[in-house]
């Protein structure tokens, strides 16, 4: 999914083959991850695709079905693989995790420690954010998702970057070995306050933790366990508004012919009173926010460990 | 300085000689981008203090204005207690002194009685300034402004905190160093300066470098006339590897400043190169070589051998001056810039051109408000791989839906979609918790999309 592997890396010369993981893209709110391997084929409303004949395809490109029907076939990202991902959790989407690797100040080379898994959405990005020379330690302490996440990661070619521990870190904390020795903590877990003094263990001086929870009553507790090792608490929320935007036709009317601008098309039209007025249609773009949203997903804190001198 | 210490400098914990320093002068009221050597100083109400004892501390560290040395007021490093917190909930108006486990405003005391004078203080300033010429700490005199205050007692224990924190900050500031990095740039300069970064606030940011798939080994296409704030954040996440191409349409580069205030290594600001949008547009190898604008990369990283200070709250009491006053005063000083500054955006080679021109950019990152979107648009998309990810800010949401709409028009991108972040911050406290009470209601728009190939 990185372009760390040069060879996997999307270019105009790239092509389609097998074992590569593809984004099948139908439309923007229905799309599947598929791993191209011989002898498969795609099957869905528009037909049945054979893998074979996508190989040497470019990425970005459209394939046909046996019916004549098509879909895009993408390279993978973060981004994408959060949206085809098996939900086997709750997950964070874009909003968050964006915040969360800005916020946690992520960059190459920086070793970060996480629990839950989950179903890996977040780790994903947060693996792209240490590579190529930092790590991802991610723990959680249910065993067949662990697995699961660490399939996933194989898949999407982040295994190097990525260790995925079966642990319970509520109970446990964070392993000795990371002692002083994280840039960044997160937490999304439903008891995040037990895991803090743990956390706070783990990270480097001024270093920086964030634990996302759904409610309300998690963010408080969180936040007074917080009080003691951190400062610069603070707790946000971030949610997305979607647009769409649509050609629409507008029609304006003038009693008398010189209100046209010139390079509106016009036509006669018959008022019901009988009388002829002219009618300039003009069509413009518009956009206005769609009327249906994700209303809430969590909270997110951050803090930084204090600096004792 | 060898070039693994350079890297190591740029992600150390602890402040050295030369680096850029985000300073927090009593919690956000002043920002201050300086960067450290013994010789800066930095003002303080009327006090000139010596940056000297920043050197060599852990990011993170609090210092206090001392005023009580005869050789002049100093900075000390200041272990913060438990009363950190407290000036959040200050600054909302709910604070409650024994608040942990009681109920909410189980106070006995309210304010019923207090009559606003001035007469509830006895010292007058001559006495603070005699208690200062014997050498009285700052806490000194906040303690004994205390004692002399007529009122203080009968006031609430939220008032009472209230009255001793605007105290410390005249008589004892204090000044926190902060990491300049992405997010400490982008909300300093938001809070206190956006008009320079276009009003992109930090999650919208975040946003466009998750949109764009900004990873270490890319190249990323730029257009940024937000002050380089966005080429600064993509070379971050880059961390040495790939490119950065800060791309600019005509003959100049748009000002890159704000690159200077990351503490990028070598490593990285190499990787910050610029290229006209032109150069990156005429076919392979007849590109016309033209030497003489070769200006940019010079005015934009000569300050990284300069000792100055810049406040943001000076520079937008005069924004046409601003941060950019910084390389006006360099102009001055040309033999400082010399061999050892770094080179953040060079010019890109001609042999990385043809390399962009033969595999694509992997990604497109626009911050551009005064360039028509779709236009630009149209003409840098092609240049983008395959199947790459764009993102396009904007703080108006008509050239974006425009933009959008041709793209589907001439089907150059699927996954199309306008986004406006929204951003809301919350007080925390048991059982009174809010969100602020002001929050910025706007940060902007973003365009998203993958490039589809035409064939
Ligand atoms: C909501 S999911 C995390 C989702 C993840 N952030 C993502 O984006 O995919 C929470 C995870 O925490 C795990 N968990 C709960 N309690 C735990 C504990 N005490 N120790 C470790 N993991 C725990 C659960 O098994 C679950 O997988």
């Amino acid at each position: 999914m990185l372009a760390s592997h040069p060879e996997k890396r999307i270019s105009f010369n790239r092509s389609i083959s097998y074992g590569d993981l593809v984004i099948v893209y139908e439309r923007h709110d229905n799309m599947k991850a598929v791993t191209v391997s011989e002898g498969s084929v795609l099957q869905n409303r528009f037909g049945v695709f054979k893998h074979s004949d996508w190989i040497g395809k470019p990425f970005g490109g459209k394939v046909f079905s046996s019916k004549g029907g098509f879909v895009y076939l993408l390279a993978p990202t973060p981004e994408l693989w959060t949206l085809v991902l098996s939900h086997r959790t709750q997950i964070l989407y874009i909003a968050d995790i964006s915040l969360v690797v800005m916020n946690l100040e992520i960059v190459p080379g920086c070793l970060v420690l996480e629990s839950g898994t989950g179903s890996g959405s977040l780790t994903t990005s947060l693996a792209r954010a240490v590579a190529p020379k930092g790590h991802v330690y991610t723990f959680d302490f249910h065993e067949q998702r662990a697995a699961l996440a660490r399939d996933d990661f194989e898949r999407t070619g982040l295994s190097s970057l990525i260790s995925v521990g079966v642990r319970d870190i509520q109970g446990k904390g964070f392993p000795d070995e990371f002692i002083g020795k994280a840039d960044s903590v997160f937490l999304d877990l439903p008891q995040p306050w037990l895991a803090i003094p743990s956390a706070a263990k783990m990270l480097k001086q001024d270093a920086t933790l964030c634990s996302f929870s759904p409610c309300v009553e998690q963010v408080q507790r969180s936040c007074d366990a917080l009080q003691s090792c951190f400062t610069d608490i603070r707790t946000f929320e971030v949610l997305l508004r979607q647009y769409e935007v649509r050609e629409e036709k507008m029609e304006s009317f003038h009693g008398d012919d010189n209100g046209s601008n010139g390079s509106l098309s016009r036509k006669r039209r018959q008022c019901s009173d009988g009388n002829y007025v002219l009618s300039d249609s003009t069509s413009s773009v518009m956009a206005r926010p769609c009327g249906e949203a994700r209303g809430h997903t969590g909270y997110l804190t951050f803090a930084r460990l204090k600096c004792f001198l | 300085m060898s070039s693994t210490e350079n890297i190591n400098k740029s992600s150390s914990r602890i402040t050295w000689e030369g680096c850029s320093v985000l300073l927090d002068i009593n919690d956000g009221d002043r920002l201050v981008f300086a960067r450290l050597s013994p010789a800066a100083k930095l003002k303080i109400g009327n006090k000139n203090c010596s940056l000297q004892p920043l050197i060599g501390c852990p990011f993170g560290t609090v210092f206090q204005l001392d005023t009580s040395d005869s050789d002049g007021p100093f900075l000390s490093p200041f272990q913060p207690k438990g009363d950190v917190n407290n000036t959040d909930e200050i600054k909302d108006g709910h604070f409650q002194a024994e608040s942990k486990d009681d109920q909410p405003n189980s106070e006995s005391k309210d304010n019923r009685s207090l009559i606003d004078n001035n007469t509830a203080q006895s010292l007058t300033g001559e006495d603070i300034e005699d208690m200062r010429r014997q050498g009285a700490k700052g806490n000194e005199i906040i303690e004994a402004l205390i004692a002399n205050s007529a009122t203080f007692d009968k006031k609430t224990s939220f008032s009472q905190e209230k009255y001793r924190l605007k105290k410390q900050k005249k008589y004892a500031p204090r000044v926190l160093i902060r990491r300049p990095v992405a997010r400490s740039i982008c909300e300093a300069y938001f809070k206190k300066y956006p008009l320079k970064i276009g009003f992109l606030r930090v999650d919208t940011l975040s946003l466009l470098l998750s949109m764009a798939n900004v990873s270490s080994n890319s190249d990323i296409l730029v257009v940024d006339m937000v002050g380089g704030l966005l080429t600064g954040a993509v070379a971050e996440r880059l961390g040495g590897t790939g490119f950065v191409c800060n791309s600019y349409l005509g003959q100049t580069p748009h000002s890159m400043d704000i690159v200077r205030i990351f503490n990028l290594s070598d490593e990285i600001c190499k990787r910050i190169v610029r290229s006209s949008i032109s150069d990156l547009l005429s076919p392979k190898e007849s590109r016309p070589q033209n030497p003489k604008q070769d200006v940019g990369s010079v005015e934009s990283q000569s300050i990284d051998q300069m000792s100055v200070s810049v406040s943001m709250e000076e520079a937008s009491h005069s924004p046409e001056n601003g941060i950019s006053d910084i390389g006006a005063e360099n102009t001055t000083f040309p033999a400082l810039k010399a061999y050892k500054a770094t080179k953040a955006g060079e010019k890109a080679s001609q042999e990385i051109l043809d390399s962009w021109k033969e595999n694509g950019f992997s990604s497109l990152i626009i911050a551009a408000p005064d360039l028509d979107t779709w236009t630009v648009v149209r003409d840098l998309l092609p240049l983008l791989s395959n199947s790459a990810p764009f993102a396009i800010y904007h703080q108006y949401l008509q050239p974006l839906a425009t933009c959008m709409h041709n793209l589907q028009l001439e089907k150059m991108a699927i996954g199309l979609q306008i986004t406006e972040p929204w951003l809301r911050e919350y007080q925390v406290l048991p059982s009174r918790t809010h969100p602020h009470m002001q929050m910025s209601a706007f940060g902007g728009y973003i365009l998203s999309g993958t490039k589809i190939c035409s064939s």
